[in-house]
């Protein structure tokens, strides 16, 4: 079965990190990943850019295009994990793992998955730039 | 490092996190900004022993203001023994308050504290030094010591400089009431100049002071962001935000290991910081939506063309010039100009950028880049002789060392040609 790992944590005190503090925290994350990926049990993986940089489509009749996240909430969804595992359990045990790596507060919410496609972007499109076009009115 | 060490370093993000809205929260309520400022560092004294033992609160924010607020009234009570005693809901019971409050607490009901304190930090009547001073001091926390250490001043001196700020607006008229709408923008364009401001002290700074002086640009950052959560559909903040996250991502190429400036054209851009980038594109390219283009905006789209060219010579300069001729519309000003004239000397060449700035001079005749613009320019021309004389005056203008010594450079090279 597959999960996502969804990772809600305080976007202000991630935020606040320094480079070094942050660099520190991906750098054991990455050794959870790697255990995974070894194991082949590991999917995508995302770090969402901060709520700010975020909007949302609102259906409708006439879909409305809404500045800022889904939900202004405590916590924020920053990011997510896709993990093949044997059973629920298991999907907590990688959530706890990860949970030692990033020990801050926050919480993993763990939800399988109905369907999944692989797609099959490369690591670089997310490197890639947004066209920026002229931003005469 | 253990997991108590984290959680130190958690709450020390939270601390600061938590700052600009307890610190406005607290300020409405007791109208004194030193009444304030004593409560909140007391409630972040009890923060310190209480959320290690006991675990953080669901809200740290709610919990500072609310355990602020109590520590202050209990100072009050024992100063004035003859006082009434406040109210009783102040001072009951920390787990109800503590709900009520974050209902209270909730959504929007920050916005316009968080805006009140920021624009009561740039006062009209307030010098611009003073200012950044004083919302270094009061929206981010930071101690005196560390912004005497960004100013590269004493800690007496910043010391003294906070404490006039803070008596100039203690006795000027300061508006506590919640701004309506004509206010919220006037002062939201106030507030957002200061930001600017805060960015800038940091990253006008030299090599050698990035690492002070640098956190300031970080700072700025937070509080664009904080800015923007405030107003998520306001195209100039994100802007605002966009431009300082595009150029604070250069920061780790603008100085060679011995702290002189390295041009945009010579910076390796591998260092520069790719999720700044991202997010700075990805904030422009929502305010491009809104229509409604300003100042910040265009600078923001300026910075971008410089951060997306994966090369210097893959730079669009007819795009940065067109958008500089926008920005001359926007914000006229003979900066604005000068900066377009590098634009048009590598598109029409430097004869054409020459004349431009040519008519700046009366009012551009004390600013270092207009010299050092102006040397470049006539030393590609061959002029040598009188751009010898532009990086003379150049020098005598400049603001740091590394400024300086990026002119010499230049001067050393004429001299050794004109010797050979």
């Amino acid at each position: 079965m597959l999960y996502a790992i969804l990772c809600y944590n305080f976007e202000d005190v991630v935020g606040a990190w320094t480079a070094a503090e942050d660099a520190l925290v991906m750098a054991r994350l990455g050794v959870v990943e790697a255990g995974l990926a070894a194991a082949g049990r590991l999917g995508a993986v995302g770090r969402l850019l901060p709520t700010t940089a975020a909007v949302t489509l609102r259906k409708g009749r006439e879909a409305l295009v809404i500045d800022g996240p889904f939900a202004e909430t405590k916590e924020q969804l920053l990011g997510f994990y896709v993990v093949d595992c044997g059973d629920l359990d298991a999907a907590i045990d990688v959530a706890r793992e990860l949970a030692v790596a990033n020990p801050a507060r926050g919480a993993y919410e763990i939800r399988p998955l109905a369907v999944y496609r692989p797609g099959h972007l490369s690591e670089a499109r997310a490197k890639r730039s947004p066209r920026v076009l002229g931003v005469k009115a | 490092m253990t997991i108590a060490n984290i959680d130190a370093a958690w709450i020390d993000a939270a601390l600061t996190a938590a700052c600009p809205q307890a610190m406005a929260a607290l300020l409405r309520y007791f109208r004194d900004l030193d009444t304030a400022e004593e409560a909140f560092q007391d409630a972040c004294l009890r923060a310190l022993k209480a959320w290690p033992k006991n675990g953080p609160p669901r809200d740290p924010t709610a919990w500072l203001i609310l355990v602020g607020r109590n520590a202050a009234l209990d100072g009050v009570r024992k100063q004035s023994k003859s006082a009434p005693l406040p109210p009783e809901e102040l001072i009951s019971d920390l787990e109800d308050a503590e709900a009520a409050l974050v209902d209270r607490l909730d959504g929007e009901h920050y916005r316009d504290d968080v805006l009140r304190l920021l624009f009561i930090c740039c006062h009209p009547d307030l010098p611009a030094t003073q200012q950044v001073a004083v919302a270094l001091r009061i929206v981010s926390g930071l101690s005196v010591k560390q912004i005497a250490r960004a100013f590269l001043v004493g800690e007496s001196a910043m010391e003294q400089r906070i404490t006039r700020a803070k008596a100039r607006i203690g006795a000027a008229d300061v508006p506590f009431g919640a701004p309506n709408a004509e206010e919220r923008e006037q002062r939201l364009t106030a507030v957002a100049a200061m930001v600017y401001l805060v960015f800038n002290e940091g990253y006008s700074a030299g090599g050698k002071e990035l690492r002070t002086r640098g956190s300031l640009c970080d700072e700025a950052i937070r509080l664009a962001r904080l800015l923007l959560r405030l107003f998520p559909s306001e195209p100039e903040i994100m802007g605002l935000t966009a431009l300082l996250l595009l150029q604070h991502a250069r920061a780790p190429a603008r100085f060679d290991a011995e702290g002189a400036v390295v041009l945009l054209e010579d910076q390796d851009r591998s260092l520069w910081n790719g999720r700044m980038i991202a997010e700075g594109l990805a904030l422009i390219d929502k305010a491009v939506r809104h229509r409604r283009p300003g100042p910040y905006l265009v600078q923001a789209a300026i910075a971008a063309e410089h951060d997306r060219a994966e090369r210097a010579e893959d730079t669009s300069w007819t795009r940065i010039d067109l958008l500089y001729g926008d920005l001359e519309q926007l914000a006229p000003s003979p900066v604005v100009t000068l900066n377009r004239a590098v634009a048009v000397s590598k598109v029409a060449g430097p004869q054409a950028a020459l004349a431009m700035i040519e008519p700046l001079a009366p009012k551009l005749s004390g600013y270092f880049h207009f010299f050092g613009l102006k040397g470049g320019l006539l030393l590609q021309l061959g002029r040598r002789e009188e751009a010898r004389v532009a990086f003379d005056q150049a020098i005598a203008l400049a603001n740091t060392a590394a400024e300086a010594a990026h002119i010499r450079l230049h001067l050393d090279r004429l001299m050794k040609e004109g010797a050979g």
